[in-house]
């Protein structure tokens, strides 16, 4: 990095310290380090949060800097998730296996991985190891893989569909028929990844029996929030340059851009790899908090619901993501919690586990209409920045024409 | 003249079963001057004894006796099949009906009620299942020649479920006596199919398999196949029997297969398998030591063979088929599939038969295939047809697209609370959801869509928010569970072609209903003032403006027909699939899709998007029937990769109608 990179770009500074204070301040009210103030599942709740905004920033790499609405995002999160579940479920039943094996003998290798295979696919009616789960035992090789698969599938996908320049709302419903096909295929029994059943009991992590779930959550909330800084300052980082001016070039005119003598693909290309990398990793966090994962995780609404974070939070600025996510996530899990009051309007009683997502839809239509800038839009409020007014209406139906003000003046 | 002679016949025939069980057996006929004992009543009191204790080798002659002996008997001996035959203690046969405190007592002969018994004056007979079998092959004769066609039809269903040799000989008599050209022809071919399995000589049997030809019943394919079925053997020498195939050892029967027939044959000893290994060598420690091998070391199966191979030596364990052995063994045999039927005329017969049928059901199957996909790609069609409104033409992506859908299938729902005759109900439905997701599409383009034109993204996002949040009112209003969308009587029900090729009425109305929406989309786009505007606001809407056009109330007006058609989808979805929140959301992708693979702003481009789509669909699930899942992802990753070589879809538009 170079130097006076944080001095040149103070947003980053104030980010990272209210990260830091957050991070502090919620371990010194935790079960394991602290008061006990803030409960261990309220941890691992806010934990899974900061890793929500860390996806955030990746699709507001890809779709606020870039211009590129990406709806499969949240399929690599969810590929990162499965990478890193497939070494805590087959270490821990490696363990689990070993402790209880009968017999005078040790174990063959043959023999403890058939074990293995039919304690964690039994419900799926199958007893051999997949060979998917080849580097199932080795934790350096799954955790490369958590980049690697996610990255290798991104950069597939994006050099077909870049090259072939199919761009705008076509993009984006191809990247939702990806996401779908590939949950559809983690839907079926003989994917290898047990189906419907999906991986479960990830939040225990073989090797480290001896520390409790609450001081386990902390841990995953320190890296939680280390991997978002460090997605942040990244994110900062390439915005912040030549090459962040080059993809907000291809944001607002991709042609123009291509004119100018860029590679518009490549660019995009690697914006999206990239980004399907922060997700992964974000996933590989978020899954062994959550302690399951399963194909629905993976459905073509997430990576919606994805786009409504970050349009909420306001587009093209990397806090507007963050606080994006971060709010509509929390205020969602607060809502559909059911501790909400329910609300007595006198002829009918609004339950707000039946009707948040009404008012989350419709709370989003709104800001589309009315607030482009979403949350993030507030900072501008109170920095005094306002657009430039054109008032009345347009004088044709056309793009840019002249407004009845501007015609008269 | 001679319809006149045949009608004669007829009656003649008809008449002459029932003369004939009447008359034929008994030299008494004469009811009238011998009161005592005639007919039934006769035959029972001579064979009292071997009724009352039968017993299977000696019961056939009575019971014979007992069938020919006219009026009663078939009554009788369906009752003493059901064991509710009863003797009295004077020796005299009644039907008996427990009551509470005794039998009430039915006379066999005239089948009038005889009076009660009490429980002590009654022995119930009770044949075992040898004399039951046969009593039931007897009655299965009377059942043939029943005056009742329903009779006849129903002993003919049950034969053909489960006829043996024993019927054969009923069947072909009952058939000269058959006045009913249906069931006569249903007798006829009975009798040809349990020829096929009984027949006496092969020549008859293999007569009877080529008298079908290439017949595609089911019935037929279930009379050859037993005859088809083989056993895998092994041999020591040349094998024997009536062989279908040899197998040559390594290649079209695996080792381990091989060896396998030969320890379930006894002419090998068995393997020693992992587990037995083991068993053996935890048998044989000795302070921590196995043959010579630290107990810990023995974790590979190199190391657990070394052990074994050592305690072989040391003669403490037997010794096991080692790999070589089991390969001379496999080497020293042969192998073959062996008909169980020992008849090589008969089984090459229905071989040839069993080809014949395969090739022609093989074919048929094809076209089955073929009308299921054209019914799944009409379904698609529908669904997708509105999009190709809202999005062909408007290039507005329309995400609540599948809640309307829903709303259509909604409104059919509900107009059935009210109106109770389906009929009546699906043709106020199919309006009347037109016109309230009219009135919804209408609304969000007002309200929402209008401000969104300049930013199609955008419009992506805020039509998603308006999905998630009706879906939502949807569950809230209907609750979760499915909700029942009744298709008319008239629609239930299936064409059905043959055995194989059949289609269900609800989907022919489907496919005629997509074509009724095509033609109406055709006609309201190519030879309607609305149409003409439509066209005209899409390719260049400041020239529209120009020409006095009202774009806005054009765009509104399109966008609510394109809904409008996603309503009257849904009515038509929701007869065949669950109505619930998410039936909409289920099609939108595919809806999407068809309209991207087909081509966008081109009515014959979604068209042949749905075709595609469909017949991709159940191509893929012909090759893999088990796994739907694996269908839908195979033909999402082929649109992908299609659109990779065709951007622009199957009919593209060119020049500046193509814009961008």
């Amino acid at each position: 990095m170079k130097p006076g990179f944080l001095a040149k770009n103070p947003s980053v500074l104030t980010f990272l310290l209210v990260l830091a204070i957050f991070t502090l301040a919620i371990t010194f009210l935790s079960d394991a380090y602290g008061s006990g103030l803030v409960s261990t599942s309220m941890v691992k709740t806010l934990g899974k949060t900061l890793c929500l905004c860390l996806i955030a920033i990746a699709m507001d790499l890809i779709w606020g800097y870039t211009g590129i609405l990406s709806l499969g995002h949240f399929a690599f999160f969810g590929l990162g998730g499965y990478m890193v579940g497939m070494w805590l479920m087959f270490a821990r039943t490696r363990d689990i296996v070993l402790a209880s094996a009968g017999g005078a003998l040790p174990m063959t290798p043959q023999e403890l991985s058939d074990a293995i295979a039919s304690q964690i696919f039994g419900v799926v009616g199958a007893s051999e190891l997949p060979t998917v789960w080849a580097f199932a035992g080795s934790l350096p090789a799954q955790l490369a893989l958590v980049v690697l698969v996610p990255g290798l599938l991104a950069f597939v996908f994006g050099w077909l569909a870049f090259h072939s320049r199919v761009t705008g709302v076509y993009l984006s419903i191809l990247t939702q028929a990806m996401t779908l096909a590939l949950s559809l295929y983690l839907f079926q029994n003989d994917s290898g990844l047990r189906g419907n059943n999906g991986l479960s009991g990830l939040q225990n992590i073989p090797g480290i029996e001896g520390a409790g779930q609450d001081a386990v959550s902390v841990w995953f909330l320190w890296a939680s929030a280390l991997a978002l800084a460090l997605g942040y300052m990244l994110a900062s980082f390439i915005v912040s340059g030549k090459f962040g001016s080059v993809i907000r070039g291809i944001r607002d005119d991709e042609a123009r851009v291509r004119f100018l003598g860029y590679s518009v693909e490549s660019y995009k290309l690697f914006v999206f790899t990239l980004t399907a990398v922060i997700a992964a990793i974000a996933g590989a966090l978020y899954y062994p908090q959550a302690g399951i994962i399963n194909p629905a995780e993976m459905a073509p609404i997430a990576s919606i619901y994805l786009a409504v974070w970050v349009a909420i939070g306001g587009r093209g600025r990397l806090y507007g993501a963050v606080v994006g996510a971060a709010f509509v996530s929390l205020v969602s899990t607060w809502f559909t919690g059911g501790r909400v009051p329910d609300v007595n309007l006198g002829f009918y009683t609004v339950k707000w586990v039946d009707w948040w997502s009404v008012l989350l839809g419709l709370s989003f239509v709104l800001v589309t209409l009315f607030a482009p800038k979403g949350l993030a839009g507030l900072v501008d409020l109170v920095q005094g920045l306002r657009p430039p007014r054109r008032g009345g209406t347009p004088l044709g139906p056309d793009d840019g024409s002249l407004q009845e003000q501007e015609a008269v003046e | 003249m001679r319809t006149t002679l045949l009608a004669l016949m007829a009656g003649l025939c008809l008449a002459l079963p029932g003369f004939a069980q009447d008359s034929a057996p008994q030299p008494a006929t004469t009811e009238v001057t011998q009161p005592a004992l005639t007919g039934l009543a006769a035959v029972l009191a001579a064979h009292a004894d071997q009724i009352a204790k039968p017993s299977r080798q000696t019961i056939g002659p009575v019971i014979t006796a007992i069938g020919a002996a006219g009026p009663g008997a078939p009554a009788f001996l369906e009752a003493w099949a059901d064991k509710r035959v009863g003797q009295r203690k004077d020796g005299a046969f009644f039907l008996i009906e427990k009551t509470t405190d005794g039998y009430a007592l039915t006379d066999p002969m005239t089948g009038g009620p005889s009076g009660t018994a009490l429980k002590a004056d009654i022995t119930e007979l009770k044949p075992n299942s040898g004399v039951r079998g046969l009593i039931a092959s007897a009655l299965v004769e009377f059942q043939l020649m029943d005056p009742d066609p329903a009779k006849r039809q129903a002993a003919l269903d049950s034969l053909a479920r489960d006829g043996g040799a024993e019927h054969l000989g009923p069947l072909r008599a009952a058939i000269e006596g058959e006045t009913d050209p249906m069931i006569r022809a249903q007798k006829e071919r009975l009798e040809r199919l349990l020829t096929i399995r009984f027949g006496a000589t092969s020549e008859k049997r293999v007569a009877a398999i080529n008298s079908f030809g290439a017949d595609l019943s089911l019935d037929l394919r279930g009379a050859l196949n037993p005859i088809l079925v083989t056993t895998r053997t092994a041999f020591a020498s040349a094998p024997s029997g009536n062989i279908a195939a040899e197998l040559r050892a390594p290649r079209q029967i695996s080792e381990d297969e091989a060896y396998a027939l030969l320890v379930a044959q006894g002419l090998a000893p068995a393997r020693l398998t992992r587990a037995a290994l083991r068993g053996a060598l935890e048998a044989h420690i000795e302070n921590g030591r196995v043959g010579g091998f630290n107990v810990a070391d023995l974790d590979t199966p190199a190391a657990r063979d070394a052990a074994y191979t050592a305690l072989e030596q040391a003669g403490t364990v037997p010794a096991a088929a080692t790999d070589d052995e089991v390969t001379a063994a496999v080497a020293a045999h042969r192998y073959a599939d062996i008909y169980t039927e020992p008849d090589t005329a008969v089984t090459d017969a229905a071989r040839a038969a069993m080809k014949r049928i395969t090739l022609k059901v093989d074919a048929m199957q094809m076209a089955d295939l073929g009308l299921d996909a054209l019914s799944l790609a009409s379904i698609y069609f529908l669904a997708a047809i509105g999009l190709a409104i809202t999005f062909g033409v408007m290039r507005v992506i329309n995400m609540a697209h599948g809640e309307f859908i829903t709303m259509g299938a909604y409104t059919g729902y509900v107009v059935q609370q009210f109106i109770s005759d389906y009929t009546v109900s699906i043709l106020v439905a199919l309006p009347l959801a037109f016109l309230v997701t009219f009135l919804a599409g209408v609304a969000m383009e007002r309200l929402v869509i209008r401000h969104l034109y300049k930013r199609p993204l955008e419009t992506l996002l805020a039509t998603f928010g308006i999905s998630i949040a009706l879906q939502q009112i949807f569950k809230n209003v209907f609750g979760t569970q499915a909700r029942p969308l009744t298709s008319p009587g008239w629609l239930d029900g299936a064409w059905v072609l043959n055995d194989v090729v059949s289609i269900s009425y609800i989907r022919i109305a489907i496919f005629v209903l997509a074509l009724i929406f095509l033609a109406v989309f055709l006609f309201i786009m190519n030879r309607t003032r609305l149409g003409l505007e439509v066209r005209a606001v899409t390719q260049n809407p400041s020239m529209a403006a120009s020409m006095g056009i009202n774009p806005d109330r054009i765009n509104m007006l399109t966008f609510g027909l394109g809904s409008g058609i996603a309503g009257i989808a849904g009515v038509a979805i929701g007869l065949f699939a669950k109505v619930t929140s998410e039936l909409g959301s289920d099609y939108i992708v595919q809806s999407f899709m068809t309209v991207v693979v087909g081509g966008v702003g081109n009515i014959w481009g979604t068209l042949a998007g749905a075709t595609l789509i469909g017949s991709l669909q159940k191509g893929i699930e012909w090759l893999n029937p088990s796994n739907t899942l694996a269908a839908q992802t195979y033909m999402i990753l082929f649109i992908i990769v299609f659109i990779q070589f065709r951007p622009r879809g199957i009919i593209a538009l060119k020049g500046r109608a193509a814009g961008d």
